[in-house]
């Protein structure tokens, strides 16, 4: 099972998941249009990027916009949660030793003890998210089933790669369900709102050029204050 | 009832069609009308297919629903923070349940969204900025406006506001002959005061051509007078078109897309018409947005920007006192303490927080803001066309507290707005809650203060 889930299985989860993310940017920008979306896209894009990366850069920056700093809160759930949902997939030896026997070749990884830090602090943020969805009424008229769904097997990989990194009752059987969370993380992203791994970037990006090549970002000493 | 005799989804083409609806006194049989009218869901659906691409699709779908545009919502905050006037609630409900279901809705539907779109969202755009995903709830309830205007559902007032620009090209019935006779009568009347005073009409290759808000002429002449002896005391070389006068779009609130089209047109035509070096707009938030940065896209423009470098009035004002060629005696200067309203239109729009900062640094000896400002600062309360919306008055007053308080945390008894409709929901809000403040724009209180050059003088008695 697990020799399964590791080698046939990991390369379609890969494939899906790279290939599909590809499709959904590509679709982005493709979809986009001037004048429906009001935005001189062309004539101005060296402008328009400047706004795009200025905008993305301070969304990725604890801290970095009026937004984080006003919900310290949800902005310490969120980049506990997204910074342990980055590196670990990346960087943990253990995927980085799969990813050596499948392709030959590895990354950087991380050192244990670090990584089981992150491990817990993303499960931490993860959690924090959760409460915010039960107990702030401007959350809860949002949240729908599918919510937390999208929530749920967001975590469940960290959780469950957890317990058996602990070993924790049956290891076979926890790295299982580790490897099926992930891997069904991986299948779903682009077919969900777990899209939004690259079209976060999308569409940040888009109403950063649309600030600046058109609401007047161009019009300030930097660029627009997020 | 496919269609009623006043709402329906045939735009007003007449003055006679026009003359009608206005007599519905408060829109009562319109919006009688409004709750038996069909919806063409072929044509909504078909609409939406065409219209609703890549952004707003990907808005709808992957918002997080994680509720932190809740706060940047004045209306959510005012509103005893109803859970219901959380941005990304109020467009999923509506914008987003028209999606998901094709346009396959029913009228009452229609109507809750008409509610939703003109009395829970003045298109401010500031939530736009407290979301991580960069999704604009304003820029996608200006568009669910559209979409629900080409079925007919659109309120009252907002029908008539398109209509007006459709049948005299203009928000109010100023007919060419009204508007020149308007300039004429202003030139006339303060020559005495201001000797050598003009307003050049349609003067070709001039420095400078003027546009202004309907409004101007209609109600307050005087408005278009303190314009013309500011470039008057300034030296500038200006003129305003006999037609394309009128900066302002009512279609634009209204979402009524052909008639801003129209309106539009006959500004960057009378651009082309008389080559001026620039254009510069009135004070008003909502004409700049229309015709500077909207506007552009409306008539097609590629590169995004009108015919000619086009200025907000702000703009000119900075720059003329900047370069001296409008001085403030300092003496005249104003002593007490004064605040200043950031329209949304051209601040969050168009980034022009510095120049009315600028243009306090000259006229203002205490000058105080408001919390938030600049880009982050609250709308009005009457903005996108709740102002003028007789039917949402009650939900329009009640959103004018945000601005009340801010302002009184000022300790101000005096607030600049130079946008008409920001200096009308702050009229309004005195009216309504009697703070104690005074509001101006800033050409009454410029020429009060402005230095008169010695050649432009009154000669001696």
């Amino acid at each position: 099972m697990i020799a399964f889930l590791t080698g046939p299985m990991l390369w379609v989860s890969l494939l899906v998941f790279f290939g599909g993310l590809t499709v959904r940017a590509v679709m982005y920008v493709r979809g986009l249009n001037w004048q429906l979306d009001r935005v001189a896209y062309k004539p101005h894009m060296s402008l328009g990027l400047r706004g795009a990366i200025h905008s993305i850069r301070c969304w990725l920056i604890p801290g970095g916009t009026y937004g984080w700093r006003q919900q310290p809160f949800m902005a310490t759930g969120f980049f506990l949660f997204h910074i342990g949902a980055i590196l670990l997939p990346l960087f943990l030896i253990g995927h980085q030793e799969l990813l050596k026997m499948a392709f030959g070749f590895s990354l950087p990884t991380i050192p244990s003890s670090v990584a089981d830090a992150l491990t817990v602090l993303a499960i931490i943020g993860g959690f924090m998210l959760a409460i915010r969805r039960i107990a702030l009424p401007e959350v809860r008229i949002l949240t729908t089933a599918y919510d937390w769904f999208i929530l749920g097997i967001s975590v469940a990989p960290f959780v469950t790669g957890f317990i058996a990194r602990l070993h924790l009752g049956n290891y076979d059987f926890w790295l299982t369900c580790h490897i099926l969370t992930g891997e069904a993380v991986l299948l779903l992203a682009p077919f969900t709102k777990l899209s939004h791994i690259v079209l976060f970037f999308m569409s940040r990006g888009q109403l950063g050029m649309d600030y600046n090549i058109k609401r007047g970002g161009a019009k300030r000493e930097t660029a627009f204050p997020w | 009832m496919p269609q009623g005799t006043f709402c329906n989804t045939t735009p007003i083409g007449s003055e006679e069609e026009l003359k009608a609806l206005l007599g519905d006194k408060g829109g009562a049989q319109y919006y009688e009308e409004m709750k038996e009218l069909d919806v063409d869901s072929d044509a909504l659906g078909a609409l939406l297919e065409k219209t609703c691409q890549s952004r707003i699709h990907t808005w709808l779908e992957i918002c997080a629903h994680c509720g932190m545009c809740a706060d940047s919502c004045f209306l959510y905050r005012v509103n005893d923070r109803d859970p219901k006037q959380v941005p990304a609630y109020k467009i999923q409900s509506t914008l987003g349940e028209l999606v998901k279901k094709k346009g396959k809705v029913t009228n009452e539907f229609m109507r809750h969204c008409v509610d939703v779109a003109w009395s829970q969202c003045t298109c401010c755009n500031r939530c736009g900025m407290y979301c991580p995903h960069g999704i604009d709830m304003g820029v996608m309830f200006s568009y669910l406006r559209g979409v629900l205007n080409s079925q007919g559902f659109v309120p009252w007032e907002m029908k008539i506001g398109s209509g007006m620009h459709r049948v005299y090209n203009a928000q109010m019935d100023v007919t060419t002959e009204d508007w020149i006779d308007t300039c004429e009568w202003m030139a006339e009347e303060y020559e005495e005061e201001w000797p050598g005073l003009e307003i050049p009409i349609d003067k070709e290759d001039a420095d400078i051509m003027y546009t202004l808000n309907a409004r101007e002429p209609k109600h307050y002449p005087e408005d278009l007078a303190e314009a013309a002896i500011l470039f008057h005391l300034a030296g500038e070389n200006w003129t305003v078109p006999s037609v394309g006068w009128e900066q302002t779009s009512l279609a634009m609130f209204a979402g009524d897309w052909a008639a801003c089209k129209m309106q539009v047109e006959s500004v960057y035509k009378a651009i082309e018409r008389l080559r001026p070096k620039r254009v510069i707009g009135t004070e008003c938030g909502h004409a700049h947005r229309a015709t500077v940065i909207e506007g552009p896209y409306w008539a097609g423009r590629e590169d995004g920007l009108p015919p000619a470098p086009y200025i907000h009035y702000v703009e000119w004002v900075a720059e003329a006192l900047r370069t001296g060629k409008l001085k403030i005696d300092p003496e005249k200067k104003i002593k007490e303490p004064v605040t200043l309203q950031d329209s949304c239109n051209y601040v969050r729009n168009h980034g022009l927080a510095k120049a009315t900062r600028e243009i306090m640094s000259y006229i203002a000896e205490d000058f105080r803001e408001m919390g938030p400002k600049r880009e982050h600062n609250y709308c009005c309360g009457g903005g996108g066309g709740f102002n003028g919306i007789g039917k949402y008055r009650k939900e329009r007053n009640k959103a004018l507290q945000t601005k009340r308080d801010q302002i009184l945390a000022t300790g101000c008894k005096l607030v600049i707005a130079p946008c008409h409709n920001c200096w009308d929901a702050i009229r309004d809000l005195e009216e309504e809650y009697e703070i104690g403040i005074r509001w101006s724009f800033l050409k009454p209180l410029l020429i009060k203060m402005v230095i008169v050059p010695d050649h432009l003088k009154l000669p001696e008695e």
